[in-house]
């Protein structure tokens, strides 16, 4: 492992992004190509004249990953030089700002495999408000006086389903062995396959480091953040969708300390409601690749 | 000037610590849930037993709380 | 030589295409639009990979990658496309990859114009890449194929422009040099790139100890491209017999009076220049600005008249304010003249150019 992800990067203790990327680099090998957007994991990787990367490794901008990715890719095909190429990128990147790029290349079904860590806010720069942000979180720009963030995080993992690409997946940290399974299905396929992490920030989310896995696991024993792959255009989930109650895991959080009984049932309502659509899309044995 | 660089790190984050994890090598049984629960690659099971990387490890505290027989306690770092 | 009749556009693809690109990447946009439609045709032919991309923004940042990779890299673009491209730019030119972009010069919005002027590729002239600035479209056919080898050597990008519409879409006898001649000018030679055998990190963020010493060093080897680009512009000229101006033109310049300007505008005061009213000086390499050449090509002028088409809004033209501040650096103090001119296509005469050389201090027409 260390050979391809060497210790002493910058990133805060108990960092759940790192952690992911740890895994993703365990998972694929050394005949791997990393794409980097900026965001936590490059500023943390990549000083100047030193760099954490043992696999070959570039950073370009903020929001043009996918496009630089893709040039990567089909600069590789064209020289017939090896090597997998992966985007790593953070919630800002992959659902905002550069979200353009990441439709583009999922429409041409470029060969790339794309992993956003998402820690559900804008970390780099201080843990503002993200598309990735839940409902009822406090951030720096949806702060608790305002009761949080008003709306519910989107689902990239579908919009990706929705592009009818060969593989989509959400992962989490704390499930080590799903999340390395889909990475290596993911790495045997061609074309674009995103796998979406679920990754803590231990400042963001204002939760004890020791915590850090602990969260992410009750995250999705809560039903708040589910496992699943969309594989071919089936959708399948890796575990069943979490039953235990979300208090448990927002009272773990500092982001929604603020948040009224009213807004934890509000929460708690989407989580319960989310199962039966889940397992319903599960059994209907729906093919996504056919919504085009 | 070359346009990149090649893999290399000298920069070492146990200063970082407040707290640091102590392995209690009786109690540990070698599992290996702390060495990949580590996001600094600072513990390593090494003849079958944990041990903390103390050069980079941040004090995070996620292998004590991992740990399936409890066998890391944290510790202030100053003891 | 072959000359054959054909479109500017369509001449600059086939010459693109010859030189190997490995990764073409491009989204339309007018006049710009022709080149990347007619790559996309012969693409079976010359087997490079073509990426039709969702933005402009898009097609230089897979440009970017191609390059990071080791390939050959080409856009083209034009306008708003380009300024969509603009951050991009400087992240390319600051990681010193090689790329070349075509681009189709076109007026910026607002107002909407799908004309020419400079005032797209004039406003990126600070963005750390080489810009050539043609007359005609042998010129952007000969420039495009010298730019592929200046940027592998210099390892800084390159922006060949030339004017839309009045050189991309007209049609004139071109010569594209067959592909077997441009693989023996610039054939393709090996560099650092991302490579599973040899892990390197690109693109890495610098410090304050660190990142002014990087730009310093970025416009020192822009400043040095200069003698590459003489270097292959003189080889090219042999190869091919067709002279090359590597840095300016000068036209009948033996009068007290110069007009300087760029592009398919300077081929046109050339006819003024017939009439022994002025001699001409043409930039066409606008950065790295050929100093030294145009030093000695205004020793001795009484007169200088600069005719451009862009503007840096509250200041004046960009061109003149160049040669202002090289005519101070060379103590030589002609009355000069800054006349802006052709914004969105506006109709540049003959006989405006004359009017030109009788206005004072500095003029719209």
């Amino acid at each position: 492992m260390t050979e391809l992800f060497l210790k002493g990067h910058r990133a805060c203790a108990g960092c759940g992004s790192v952690l992911a990327l740890r895994y993703v680099l365990e998972a694929l090998g050394k005949d791997v190509i990393v794409v980097n957007a900026t965001g936590c994991m490059e500023i943390i990787s990549s000083q100047y004249p030193e760099s954490n990367w043992g696999v070959p490794y570039v950073h370009c901008l903020f929001e043009n990953t996918a496009s630089v990715a893709t040039g990567v890719s089909r600069a590789l095909k064209h020289l017939d030089k090896e090597g997998t190429v992966v985007v790593i990128g953070g919630d800002g990147a992959s659902y905002d700002i550069g979200f353009g790029a990441v439709s583009g290349a999922m429409e041409r079904n470029e060969d790339i495999l794309y992993v956003c860590y998402d820690n559900e806010a804008y970390a780099n720069t201080g843990l503002q408000r993200s598309g990735a942000t839940p409902f009822g979180s406090a951030t720096t720009t949806t702060p608790s006086e305002m009761g949080g963030k008003g709306e519910w995080k989107k689902n990239l993992t579908f919009i990706a389903a929705a592009h009818a690409v060969p593989y989509a997946a959400a992962a989490s940290v704390a499930f080590l062995p799903d999340l390395q399974a889909k990475l290596k299905k993911a790495k045997q396929k061609k074309g674009f396959r995103l796998v979406n992490v679920h990754a803590p920030c231990t400042v963001g989310w204002k939760i004890n480091p020791v915590k850090a896995v602990e969260v992410a696991r009750k995250a999705v024993e809560c039903g708040l953040w589910n496992l699943f792959e969309i594989d071919d255009g089936k959708f399948k989930l890796s575990r069943p969708v979490g039953e235990a109650p979300v208090a448990e895991y927002l009272k773990m959080q500092g982001r929604f300390k603020h948040l009224t009984p009213k807004q934890v049932e509000t929460i708690e309502e989407h989580a319960r409601s989310v199962k039966p659509e889940l397992e319903k899309l599960e059994k209907a044995n729906v093919n996504f690749q056919r919504f085009l | 000037m070359q346009n990149y660089v090649k893999p290399k790190c000298t920069n070492k984050t146990g200063s970082w610590r407040s707290q640091k994890p102590v392995v209690n090598k009786e109690k540990c049984i070698g599992c290996g849930t702390c060495e990949r629960s580590c996001p600094d690659m600072a513990v390593k099971v090494v003849d079958g037993k944990a041990v903390v990387d103390y050069d980079y490890c941040k004090g995070c505290g996620i292998c004590a709380n991992e740990c399936p027989v409890k066998c890391i306690q944290m510790k202030p770092e100053k003891e | 030589m072959t000359e054959k009749i054909m479109e500017g556009s369509i001449a600059v693809a086939h010459a693109v295409a010859r030189c190997s690109p490995d990764v073409v990447a491009a989204f339309p946009i007018t006049p710009s639009t022709h080149i990347p439609q007619e790559l996309s045709r012969i693409q079976p032919e010359y087997g490079f990979e073509f990426v039709p991309v969702e933005a402009e923004f898009s097609a230089i940042s897979a440009v970017f990658g191609a390059s990071a990779a080791g390939g050959r890299a080409f856009t083209a673009t034009s306008s708003q496309g380009l300024l969509l491209m603009h951050e991009v730019l400087f992240a390319a030119s600051g990681t010193r990859l090689p790329m070349v972009m075509v681009v189709a010069n076109r007026a910026i919005s607002a107002p909407l114009s799908i004309w020419n002027d400079w005032q797209d590729s004039i406003s990126q002239r600070d963005a750390g890449w080489i810009q050539l600035y043609c007359k005609n479209s042998q010129e952007t056919v000969d420039a495009t194929i010298q730019a592929f080898k200046i940027t592998e050597e210099a390892r800084i990008p390159v922006m060949v422009c030339f004017d839309g519409f009045y050189l991309t879409h007209e049609i004139s006898p071109i010569d594209v040099p067959e592909k077997k001649e441009i693989d023996a000018y610039a054939p393709k030679g090996k560099r650092d790139s991302l490579d599973v055998g040899d892990p390197k990190s690109f693109g890495c963020y610098a410090t304050p100890a660190y990142y002014q010493d990087m730009k310093k060093e970025q416009d020192d080897a822009l400043f040095a491209s200069a003698g590459i680009i003489e270097k292959h512009a003189g080889k090219f000229a042999e190869k091919f017999g067709r002279p090359q101006f590597a840095f300016i033109e000068e036209y009948k310049n033996d009068k007290d009076a110069a007009i300087i300007s760029m592009g398919s505008l300077a081929e046109e005061a050339e006819l003024v220049a017939d009439e022994g009213l002025a001699g001409v000086v043409r930039v066409k390499c606008f950065r790295p600005f050929p100093r030294d050449a145009l030093k000695k090509a205004l020793q001795g002028k009484k007169r200088v008249v600069i005719l451009e088409k862009d503007v840096s809004f509250g200041l004046g033209g960009a061109l003149a304010t160049e040669v202002k501040s090289l005519l101070f650096e060379a103590g030589l103090a002609p009355e000069v003249t800054s006349i802006i001119c052709g914004l969105g296509g506006k109709d540049v005469s003959v006989k405006n150019i004359k009017e030109a050389l009788q206005e004072k201090g500095s003029a719209w027409m």
